[in-house]
C-alpha cells in the first residue's frame, strides 16, 4: 500500500469520530455555563456544605447579617442619633447591608472556593472557573429570603414598588453579580499561590462596610465630603447601595430623600466597569490555571 | 485505524519552592541558597497512541506518569508541546478520584459523574450499576472523608468505569483495592479493551500490563525511554529479573501487586 492509500483510509476512518482536540479545550467561563447540570449540582452541595456540621445550618446566613444590622441600628441610629437625620433608617440599613453581604459573600467564599476544593482541582479535569462561579450563586441563592424580608418591612413602612425602582433593583445585582466573579476569579486564582490573599480579602470587605453609604446616608457625603463628594460615585460597590436604596428605601418615607442625578445611567456604566472587570478575571484565571494543580 | 491521542514534544515544568514566607526567602538570597528549583517532571515526549490500542505505562515512582496522565486528562497543559485527544476521557488519576472528604459517597457519585460528563439522565440510569459495582450500598450517605482508600477506590473506579469514554486512564486504580475487586477490575478493563476503546494503564506490575497491553511505554525521569512491546519493554525496565511468565503469578501475588 502506498501512502496516499494510507491517508485515505485514515480521513475515511476519522471521518465519523470526534475530532481531535487539546483535553483542556473547553474551560473557561462559556464552559461553565455550557454544563448547567455539573454547575447545579456544586451550588446546592455548597449550599449544604457551607455549614456542614454546624447546628443551626443555614439560619447562620440571617443571623449573621442579623447581627450586624443590630448592632448598627442600635449604636449608628441611637448613639449617634442618625435615626433623626435619616428617615426610616432601619431600611436604610438594611437595603445596604443586603448588597454589601452579597458581595462580601462572593468575594471571601469565591476567593477560597478554589483551595476548598482541592482534592477536585488536583484530579478532575472541568473548567475551573466553576467553583468561584458556584460561590456567587450560593451567594446569591441567599440574597433572596433576605429580599423577601426588606420588602415585608417595606410594604409596613407604606412602600409601594415603581418601575424605576425595579430596574434599579436588577441592575444592583446584576452588577454586584458580575463584579463579585470577576475579583473572586482574580483572587481565587491569586490565593492558591500566595494564602495571604485570603486575609487581604478579609481586610478588603471590612473596608467595603464603609465605604457605601449605609451606616450614613448619601446626603452627607454630599454634604459633608466637599471636592470628595464626585469620587465617592466612582465605587461600584456605593452605586450599587444606592440604587439598591432606591428601590426600597426611597419610595418607603413621605420625606425627601438625596440621590445621586443619573441613577440607572450610571448604574449602567458600572456594570460595563464590572464586565471589563470579569474579563480581566478571565484573563488572570486563564493565565494563572496552567499552575494551580502543582501549587495546591 | 485513527489517532487517538497525539503527543508532540510535550514538557511539563515543575517549580519547586524551598521557602514561602518572606522571612524565609531573604535569609536564603542573602546565604546565597537557592529559593527555587525548576525541573521536568515530563521532559519532551512524543508518542501516538491509535483507536484501540492498549498501553501499558511503566517506570519508577517519580518517573513522571501520572503527570503524563494528567496532561492526557486535561488536569493540567504542558509547557511546551502539545498534547491532542480524541473523544471523552475517563479514568482515575493516582489512586482515588477527586472526591470531596465532606461529601456523602451519594454527593460525590453525582459531582464526580457530572464532571467526567455524565448527564441527568445518563447518571439516573446508571447509579444503581455504580453502586453495585462499588458494592458500597450500605455507605452511600457517609461522608468519603470516613472511607477507607480502598473503599473510596472502588467508588471512583466504579464511576469512571460507567462512563461512555472513547480513552480510559487507569492509573495503580488496583493497588488498594481487595482481591475480588481486583479481579472484577481487571475483567471490566479486559471489556473496555476489547470494546475497541482506548485503555492507558499505569502499573508497576508485570503480569497485569502483559495480560491487559498490547504496547508499553517506559519514561525515566521523564523522558521517555522506551516504546514497543511489552515483553521487551518489561526486559528494559528489569522487572523480570528472576520472573518467567510462568511463576509470574506468585511473584505478584508474593508482592501483593495488582494482579
Amino acid at each position: 500500500m502506498t501512502d496516499t492509500t494510507t491517508d485515505a483510509a485514515r480521513a475515511l476512518a476519522e471521518k465519523d469520530l470526534p475530532p481531535l482536540a487539546p483535553p483542556t479545550a473547553d474551560n473557561g467561563l462559556k464552559a461553565v455555563f455550557q454544563r448547567r447540570y455539573l454547575l447545579k449540582l456544586l451550588v446546592t452541595r455548597e449550599i449544604s456544605a457551607r455549614y456542614q456540621g454546624s447546628v443551626l445550618g443555614l439560619l447562620w446566613s440571617y443571623i449573621n447579617p442579623l447581627s450586624q444590622f443590630c448592632i448598627y441600628f442600635f449604636i449608628m441610629g441611637t448613639i449617634f442619633a442618625l435615626h433623626k437625620n435619616v428617615p426610616n433608617f432601619a431600611i436604610h440599613i438594611f437595603s445596604a447591608l443586603i448588597i454589601v453581604h452579597f458581595f462580601n459573600e462572593t468575594f471571601n467564599a469565591g476567593t477560597r472556593s478554589i483551595v476548598r476544593n482541592r482534592q477536585i482541582v488536583q484530579k478532575m479535569a472541568m473548567p475551573r472557573e466553576m467553583f468561584p462561579v458556584a460561590s456567587m450563586l450560593v451567594s446569591l441563592y441567599h440574597v433572596l429570603p433576605q429580599v423577601v424580608i426588606l420588602v415585608v418591612a417595606c410594604l409596613f413602612s407604606g412602600w409601594r414598588p415603581d418601575a424605576t425602582g425595579v430596574l434599579c433593583f436588577f441592575i444592583a445585582l446584576v452588577l454586584i453579580s458580575v463584579l463579585g466573579t470577576g475579583l473572586a476569579l482574580m483572587f481565587s486564582a491569586a490565593n492558591v499561590f500566595f494564602r495571604d490573599v485570603g486575609s487581604v480579602v478579609a481586610i478588603l470587605t471590612n473596608v467595603v462596610r464603609f465605604g457605601v453609604p449605609m451606616i450614613y446616608s448619601y446626603e452627607m457625603v454630599d454634604q459633608r465630603f466637599g471636592s470628595f463628594a464626585p469620587y465617592y460615585m466612582l465605587n461600584p460597590l456605593a452605586n450599587a447601595v444606592i440604587l439598591f436604596q432606591r428601590a426600597f428605601w426611597t419610595g418607603s418615607t413621605d420625606q425627601e430623600t438625596v440621590m445621586p442625578d443619573h441613577l440607572v445611567e450610571r448604574g449602567l456604566v458600572m456594570v460595563l466597569v464590572a464586565l471589563v472587570v470579569l474579563g480581566i478575571g478571565q484573563l488572570v484565571f486563564s493565565r494563572l490555571e496552567n499552575k494551580i494543580p502543582e501549587r495546591l | 485505524m485513527a489517532d487517538s491521542i497525539r503527543v508532540e514534544h510535550a514538557t511539563k515544568t515543575f517549580t519547586k519552592r524551598y521557602q514561602r514566607t518572606l522571612k524565609q526567602i531573604t535569609v536564603a538570597k542573602l546565604r546565597g541558597n537557592p529559593t527555587i528549583a525548576e525541573f521536568n517532571a515530563v521532559d519532551d515526549v512524543s508518542f501516538t497512541v491509535e483507536q484501540g490500542e492498549s498501553i501499558g505505562l511503566m517506570g519508577l515512582n517519580g518517573s513522571g506518569k501520572s503527570t503524563l496522565l494528567k496532561m492526557i486528562n486535561g488536569v493540567m497543559r504542558p509547557d511546551s508541546g502539545s498534547i491532542l485527544t480524541r473523544g471523552r476521557i475517563a479514568g482515575l488519576i493516582a489512586t482515588g478520584a477527586g472526591f470531596h472528604p465532606q461529601l456523602t459517597g451519594r454527593d460525590n457519585l453525582e459531582l464526580n459523574a457530572a464532571i467526567l460528563g455524565m448527564t441527568e439522565k445518563e447518571l439516573a440510569r446508571k447509579f444503581d450499576a455504580i453502586v453495585d459495582f462499588a458494592g458500597l450500598e450500605d455507605k452511600l450517605e457517609t461522608q468519603v472523608g470516613h472511607y477507607s482508600s480502598g473503599q473510596s477506590a472502588r467508588l471512583g473506579f466504579s464511576i469512571a468505569i460507567h462512563v461512555d469514554s472513547d480513552i480510559f486512564l487507569a492509573d495503580e486504580v488496583l493497588a488498594v483495592g481487595d482481591r475480588p475487586f481486583k479481579k472484577k477490575c481487571l475483567a471490566r478493563m479486559g471489556e473496555i479493551r476489547d470494546s475497541g476503546r482506548t485503555l492507558f494503564y499505569v502499573s508497576h506490575s508485570a503480569g497485569s500490563v502483559r495480560r491487559m497491553c498490547s504496547r508499553v511505554l517506559v519514561l525515566e525521569e521523564g523522558r521517555l525511554a522506551y516504546d514497543g512491546p511489552v515483553d521487551a519493554g518489561i526486559r528494559f525496565l528489569e522487572y523480570d529479573d528472576d520472573v518467567t511468565p510462568e511463576n509470574e503469578e506468585e511473584m505478584d501475588e508474593e508482592l501483593g501487586a495488582d494482579i
